[in-house]
């Protein structure tokens, strides 16, 4: 009897604990306490990385290379049809296509002396954010691969170590002052609104972007928010513009996932 | 009791796990730039025939640069974009517009591409433009238009409305007009008429001759009607004009001076002052019962009122605490309470469309600025000084502001020459509105289409 109810004690006292442990608030207070400074303490990862540094400019410096053949490779196309503009074919088929589309207008065209919308052949207009992985170049897929191996190699005894701890400042930084740099804050956003959008991205280790994700994607088709739209569009094309983005050398495992939170408001404000 | 504990630490090990799932970074990204937004505007396309059609009708040679160039400078003056040089365009716009190849616009840095066609249409023009996201590599706008031909101008705003709103979330401002006071001759016999234009500066009309001097025009925020101060008689009234008809009528028919009037938001009811034995108060006329409600009753002078969009606050000036500022009431007269308390004269309040913010003309150490502040008066900020400057009036977004500055044009201070100008609202984007003539007391129409 005594030992059921020790059991059951022990039982309902860790349960407390668990429940307290996971409540939200109190997970995030705990990320917002100052000693994750403590994080900046690990400086040794990054000692450890300065043997492999070479390696990695190098192979920087392949992709860049690799880079800088792709375009001028595609250079030559371009400066043909610059020069003959109306040597390029019209296809047919897709000037019908255009057609077809005005035709399966709901109303017919009125012209009256004022100047009028006829016609709103906007396509959908379903935002997928999913449609970005598309996006992305499928060479720099395969040179990620390459960086992913190696860095596997560089990596594996720091990862153990860092496990799940988070950016240090410097490297946090450095990625927000990319980012910074590359978003274009739409100005004619409402500033009394919850202006923020938060985008999960999964990354490869050279920085590209593999999947993005908008994570109040509902949100976006609600009436009245349609500057939403606007403001997720911004930050998608700021990350898209940024990339590759300026993730850390080492601990892959670490920061495969992130998650940005694009808050306006502070600049709208001020 | 091991067997218990075992079990026990096992539960424990497979409630802890979801912790390690969620752990992944957040990072906050709360600043971005504010550089002008990069756009290409390819020229919109037009087949041979269609070019000659329209060459015949207008006399442009190429009506789809025209149209083009129309947009490019909107977005420039509005400060938020920066249209990329032409010259750099390496895809002929026929194409482009079809299906544009985004490795060559992103190559110029375009972030946003805007493409079009033109055609001939049984003697109308029939424009359609798509707006493709270049990094994102798809279309995110296209709409088309028919008119007469000579309506070509406003198809090019109608656009750049389009595109503004598209981009940035808010409304454009571009296909609307500004009323204003001409003026021409020596100041001591000015010349003072009616005049209205588009935003850009063309298509000016004059609306009166200029027997009678003309102040404070002001626009019906939902139809083509004015208001304004005329002089009859030497008598300043505040008088309605119709622009479509032309027609004229004096608001009311007061025993002293009414002056600045301006519409309410739902267009129905004029708001101005009155007038009387040294005493100026602030009257609301309803223009379909011609009704007369006081709304102000102070010995000071009450002045310059103006509705907030909502229609339940208005703001004005009056000089009750001792010198001219700016007050808020209730659209019935009650609740007034004092909003400016900086150093030196607030006058001329005027609510923004947006409901946000209050324009104001401030004069201080001899200098005037054009500021806005908040509704309770807070953050205000000034957005450009000068010798003499006045007559804020918001643009229907509620982003830019047009006013009148004076200057002087020989340094004995003699001759002076009196221009608008517009400003938006991070005060660096400050531009010289062209206009024929000397002119004053600019007001912004709402958009003519929506």
């Amino acid at each position: 009897m005594n030992k059921n109810i020790i059991i059951s004690s022990f039982l309902h006292f860790s349960m407390i604990i668990i429940t307290t442990m996971s409540l939200p608030f109190l997970t995030k207070k705990t990320n917002d306490f100052p000693p994750i400074i403590s994080v900046e303490l690990i400086q040794i990862s990054e000692k450890t990385n300065i043997p492999f540094a070479p390696k990695e400019k190098k192979i920087v410096e392949k992709i860049k290379e690799e880079q800088k053949k792709l375009v001028s490779e595609q250079a030559p196309p371009k400066q043909i049809k610059k020069e003959k503009p109306d040597a390029v074919p019209m296809p047919e088929e897709k000037i019908k296509k255009v057609e077809k589309i005005k035709d399966d207008k709901q109303n017919p065209e009125k012209i009256d002396n004022e100047v009028k919308q006829v016609s709103e052949f906007e396509k959908k207009e379903l935002f997928d954010p999913n449609s970005i992985a598309a996006l992305i170049d499928k060479s720099k897929k395969d040179t990620a691969e390459i960086i992913d191996n190696n860095d596997k190699k560089i990596t594996q005894d720091q990862d153990k170590n860092l496990g799940n701890v988070g950016l240090s400042l410097s490297e946090e930084d450095a990625l927000k002052a990319q980012i910074f740099g590359c978003w274009s804050i739409p100005l004619g956003l409402p500033y009394n609104e919850d202006l923020m959008v938060r985008i999960k991205l999964e990354l490869e280790p050279d920085g590209s972007v593999v999947k993005s994700e908008i994570l109040d994607h509902a949100r976006m088709n609600k009436p009245g928010q349609n500057f939403y739209k606007v403001l997720a569009e911004s930050a998608l094309r700021a990350i898209k513009l940024c990339e590759p983005l300026k993730v850390p050398a080492t601990g892959y495992e670490r920061w495969k996932e992130l998650q940005l939170n694009f808050d306006a408001s502070e600049m709208l404000e001020g | 009791m091991k067997k218990y504990l075992k079990k026990i630490s096992l539960i424990l090990f497979f409630l802890f796990l979801p912790f390690k799932a969620f752990a992944f970074i957040e990072i906050d990204i709360t600043r971005g730039n504010l550089d002008p937004f990069p756009v290409a505007v390819s020229p919109l396309s037009i087949d041979d025939n269609s070019k000659i059609n329209f060459e015949n009708i207008l006399s442009i040679e190429n009506i789809g640069s025209e149209i083009s160039i129309i947009v490019e400078n909107n977005l420039r003056a509005s400060g938020i974009f920066n249209p990329l040089n032409k010259d750099a365009f390496l895809q002929a716009p026929e194409i482009a517009h079809l299906k544009p190849r985004f490795e060559d616009w992103n190559l110029i840095k375009a972030q946003a591409l805007i493409t079009g066609k033109i055609t001939y249409d049984e003697g109308k023009l029939r424009v359609e433009f798509r707006l493709w996201d270049v990094l994102a590599g798809k279309e995110i706008l296209a709409l088309a238009f028919t008119t007469f031909p000579n309506n070509w101008r406003r198809v090019g705003h109608i656009i750049s409305d389009k595109v503004y709103e598209r981009l940035t979330g808010e409304k454009g401002y571009f296909d609307t007009r500004i009323i204003y006071v001409a003026e021409e001759g020596p100041k001591t016999q000015r010349v003072k008429k009616l005049a209205i234009m588009d935003q850009d500066g063309f298509n000016n009309k004059f609306l009166t001759l200029g027997n009678e001097l003309v102040l404070t025009p002001r626009f019906n925020p939902t139809s083509q009607m004015v208001t304004y101060l005329s002089y009859f008689k030497n008598l300043p009234r505040v008088y309605l004009l119709d622009i479509a008809t032309g027609t004229q009528e004096v608001v009311g028919d007061f025993p002293g001076m009414t002056f600045a009037p301006r519409f309410s938001p739902d267009g129905k009811k004029i708001i101005m002052s009155f007038a009387k034995d040294g005493q100026s108060d602030i009257y609301i006329m309803d223009l379909e019962n011609r009704i007369v409600e006081r709304i102000t009753n102070h010995p000071s002078i009450d002045t310059s009122p103006s509705f907030s969009p909502d229609g339940k606050y208005i703001t004005f000036n009056s000089d009750r605490s001792g010198y001219q500022q700016i007050y808020v009431m209730d659209s019935d007269g009650n609740n007034v309470k004092r909003i400016s308390f900086g150093d030196g004269l607030y006058g001329t309040p005027v609510w923004s469309p947006r409901g946000d913010l209050i324009a104001f003309t401030k004069l201080h150490e001899g200098s005037f600025y054009i500021g806005v502040m908040r509704p309770d008066g807070s953050g205000e900020r000034l957005l450009t000084e000068n010798f003499y400057q006045e007559a804020p009036s918001w643009s229907p977004n509620g982003r830019i502001l047009i006013f009148y500055r004076e200057t002087k044009t020989d340094q004995e201070g003699d001759g002076f020459s009196a221009k608008l100008w517009s400003i938006d609202l991070t005060g660096y984007n400050e531009r010289l509105i062209k206009t024929e003539t000397d002119a004053s007391d600019p007001s912004w129409s709402s958009l003519l289409s929506n």
